[in-house]
């Protein structure tokens, strides 16, 4: 409960379970960037209505289901 | 200013049952409500680093065995800090204070189940908590079923996720969080984890009030606590203090300098260089350590000799803070040791590109984790950069400095078993 904004779909990581195979970063370059080492860096915005579809792609494309969409 | 003796005021020994008691007086019969009440009003916070206000999160683990099944109360004497013996300490000399503080706690939150945690490597002190445990059950005194669990010797092991994940039968490895402990923790009961300090500090307060807590250290700093004095003092040791005194007063209180000083480490492998005029000026309370860009963490304050290469010795605490990784989560797994070896490179080779990598690096890491480890490791190196930048412009390009020709000050296990303990 940080904010009224966290109605607002945001992509979060386990850290734990990402195993940094990178697939969302391909699946969603507009908000999921790469770190040196090959993980994903989330940008911490809201996702926009507009790239929904991308952000599921990303999310269903992890292969250790690290990647989810938080409300 | 010198020091206090609350905690300590048994003395450099251990005080059996009976001395306990002569000491402290036996445990009074109070209510959940009233130790609750007495604990925020007292402002005691959590000594084991982060300083969160006890009183809350007592009111957080009660509330919550409303919904998820009676509590269950951790003690979290494992010390992962190398710099650090005061925990050591306070269990070796004191445990029936922290026992008090664990009774106190348990009947505070409606806990049913109580646990304390040690290092299994520390012997001594297992030995030390079965004999005061024994001693209980011999009296029919509350606090007897306290149960001991031993603890892999690993730093983020006494990660307070990492130490109900290793009592719900795992690894002791940090989870990824939320939800926290005190939500859903041991066996998904809402479970309180406090420092072995905080609870027999707790314990104070319960026997003598959070008016006569609050006549020691300052108005939002109240009360003693337990530091660890170490590298060029005189007389390195566990000692307890009033909150609020100045750097110059603390350091003053193992003697002094042993030599003259550069920098001085506050709050252990977690926290970060003060430059000594800096240090000598700020107070030691949590708020204006930070302030200052440090931190009290548990409380380890470690001396720089101005002599001493303080690049030097702090790539050799990243190196083993980048080995002390649980080893899940990728951006410590490799960007600590990234890292430790650009640190390296530069106060051992005058590697001109380390800074810059560094601060390229750093982003990537920091709060990139489950647990803490990579951001505290982060700010330590960043605070090297920043507090030892004429160094830092004497490496760069032109390798070791004459610092280097000293023995490290700072511990890391191996070194670590010789800090000297006093009370």
């Amino acid at each position: 409960m940080r904010s009224t904004k966290d109605s607002e779909p945001r992509l979060r990581v386990d850290p734990i379970a990402c195993q940094g195979h990178g697939l969302c970063i391909e699946a969603f370059p507009e908000m999921i960037g790469r770190d040196p080492w090959g993980y994903p860096v989330l940008s911490t915005d809201a996702v926009p209505q507009h790239l929904m579809r991308h952000a599921e792609r990303a999310v269903s494309a992890c292969p250790v289901l690290a990647l989810r969409l938080a409300r | 200013m010198t020091t206090t003796h609350r905690l300590t005021a048994t003395g450099p020994y251990y005080a059996d049952l009976a001395t306990h008691l002569s000491f402290h007086g036996s445990l009074p019969e109070r209510d959940p409500a009233w130790i609750v009440e007495a604990v925020d009003r007292s402002g005691l916070t959590g000594r084991g680093g982060a300083a969160f206000p006890t009183g809350r999160k007592l009111r957080t683990v009660a509330a919550g065995s409303r919904r998820s099944g009676a509590p269950v109360v951790v003690a979290n004497g494992c010390e992962g800090e190398p710099a650090s013996a005061k925990d050591r300490t306070l269990l070796l000399k004191a445990p029936h204070l922290i026992l008090d503080g664990i009774v106190l706690a348990a009947r505070a939150v409606g806990a049913d189940e109580t646990r304390l945690c040690v290092h299994e490597d520390q012997n001594d002190v297992i030995r030390t908590l079965r004999r005061a445990l024994g001693e209980r059950r011999a009296a029919g005194a509350s606090g007897a079923d306290v149960e001991i669990v031993t603890v892999p010797d690993r730093y983020v092991a006494s990660e307070e996720s990492a130490l109900v994940h290793l009592l719900n039968g795992g690894p002791a490895r940090p989870l990824a969080t939320p939800p926290r402990p005190f939500e859903k923790g041991v066996r998904g009961r809402p479970t309180l984890v406090d420092n072995v300090e905080t609870l027999a500090q707790l314990a104070l307060v319960v026997r003598h009030g959070a008016d006569w807590f609050r006549t020691a250290g300052t108005s939002d700093a109240p009360g003693t606590t337990l530091v660890t004095l170490g590298g060029a003092v005189a007389v390195p040791g566990v000692y307890e203090v009033e909150l609020g005194m100045s750097g110059t007063e603390l350091l003053a209180v193992a003697g002094g300098p042993a030599e003259p000083l550069q920098a001085v480490l506050c709050g252990g492998y977690f926290g970060a260089w003060l430059r000594s005029d800096r240090f000598a000026a700020v107070r030691i309370t949590p708020r204006s350590l930070q302030t200052a860009g440090a931190a009290m963490g548990a409380g380890i304050f470690l001396a720089l000799p101005a002599t001493s290469c303080g690049l030097a010795e702090t790539a050799r605490v990243a190196t083993y803070l980048a080995a002390q990784s649980a080893g899940q989560c990728g951006p410590c797994v490799n960007g600590l040791p990234a890292l430790a070896d650009a640190l390296t490179a530069l106060a051992l080779h005058g590697d001109r590109q380390a800074p810059a990598t560094i601060a390229a690096l750093s982003p990537y890491v920091t709060g990139r984790g489950a647990c803490r480890h990579p951001d505290g490791a982060v700010r330590l190196i960043a605070s090297a950069l920043t507090q030892f930048g004429d160094d830092l412009r004497r490496h760069a390009g032109r390798g070791p400095c004459a610092g280097l020709n000293r023995a490290p000050m700072l511990p890391v296990p191996a070194a670590a078993a010789g800090v000297p303990v006093q009370v």
